[in-house]
């Protein structure tokens, strides 16, 4: 199945984004994998093949963006989808926080996918159809210590994407977000015995999430059968937000 | 191309309306059926195209399809 058209994935070298183009690229699209790492991008690309599009690039910066839109607008199919994934952590009890640390997950997090969603939402509006889906964490439903700053960014997008909602909703334009859990990554594989026993025994589901359950949740929303589901935010977290 | 027609062919494709609809009198919003977004779109349209910059409050003033080639003509645009 082909169904011409582009979805561009920040953060897409590896980890959850690199899962959800992964699945998206399996259901048909064609995937723009927007990424800083150059090396991890050509690992993914050479894995993956022709339908991962590798982009080096810094989604804080606004003229690399630009320059980059525009190459995909001339090279791939028309954008249709666009899932904003990359951010970053900087964890600091909120006493300790530097100014720099608040500042450059603020950036990428939340002004970085604002820039992403900017520079790519044209094309959708255009077709008159598409999905924006932007990962948020459970992070930003229930707070974390250590993590203000990546939460007050990972709940801002929540209010991004319901307000962009109400903007695109009548050109047929769906705006979700997607709240993953605990998720199995290279992030919580560094975790001590001790906090992930911490985390296990808050999730109902007894166990870590995996990065493909994220980009199941990602493939649904930007699928036909759920064109009238929008503004919502759907967590992704064997139940540790109910 | 006229200048006019330039503008009238923007506004059918961005609009989905029909070409002998686009007269000079008619209300972008009103008679042409253009929301706020088909407005922006429409102004990034003729930034794109004419090369040009238009500000907020320039585009505020464009309310009728005469009005856009008016304007466009002071900004020294002919065709």
């Amino acid at each position: 199945m082909n169904l011409n058209a582009t979805a561009v994935v920040t953060g897409a070298a590896r980890g959850i984004g690199l899962e959800i183009a992964r699945k998206l690229i399996s259901v048909g699209w064609t995937v723009a994998a927007l990424d800083l790492l150059e090396d991890d991008l050509k690992k993914s690309a050479e894995e993956l093949g022709e339908s991962y599009k590798p982009y080096t690039v810094n989604i804080t910066d606004s003229k690399q963006l630009a320059e980059v839109a525009v190459a995909i607008g001339n090279d791939l199919p028309a954008v249709k989808g666009i899932v904003n994934n990359a951010g970053v952590t900087r964890d600091a009890l909120m006493m300790r926080m530097s100014e720099d640390q608040w500042n450059l997950v603020i950036d990428v997090n939340l002004t970085g996918t604002w820039k992403v969603t900017q520079a790519f939402m044209r094309s959708l509006i255009r077709a008159r159809e598409g999905s924006i889906v932007s990962i948020s964490s459970v992070v930003a439903l229930v707070g974390a210590a250590g993590q203000t700053n990546y939460a007050a960014s990972k709940a801002g997008l929540i209010g991004m994407s319901k307000s962009l909602n109400r903007e695109l909703a009548g050109r047929g334009i769906t705006v979700n977000v997607v709240a993953p859990g605990f998720i199995e990554t290279e992030m919580t594989e560094k975790l001590s015995e001790e906090v992930r026993g911490n985390y296990l025994s808050r999730i109902p589901a007894a166990r870590l999430g995996l990065p493909v359950e994220i980009a199941e949740a990602v493939a649904f929303l930007m699928s036909s059968s759920a064109k009238y589901i929008t503004g919502i935010v759907l967590p992704v977290d064997g139940g540790l937000t109910t | 191309m006229s200048l006019e027609n330039r503008i009238a062919e923007i506004i059918v494709s961005r609009l989905n309306v029909k070409p002998e609809e686009v007269t000079d009198s008619a209300s972008l919003k009103d008679d042409l059926g253009a929301d706020s977004l088909d407005m922006v779109d429409l102004m990034m349209d003729l930034e794109d195209t004419f090369n040009l910059k238009i500000s907020d409050e320039e585009g505020n003033t464009l309310q009728t399809v005469g009005s856009v080639v008016s304007f466009l003509k002071t900004k020294g645009i002919e065709a």
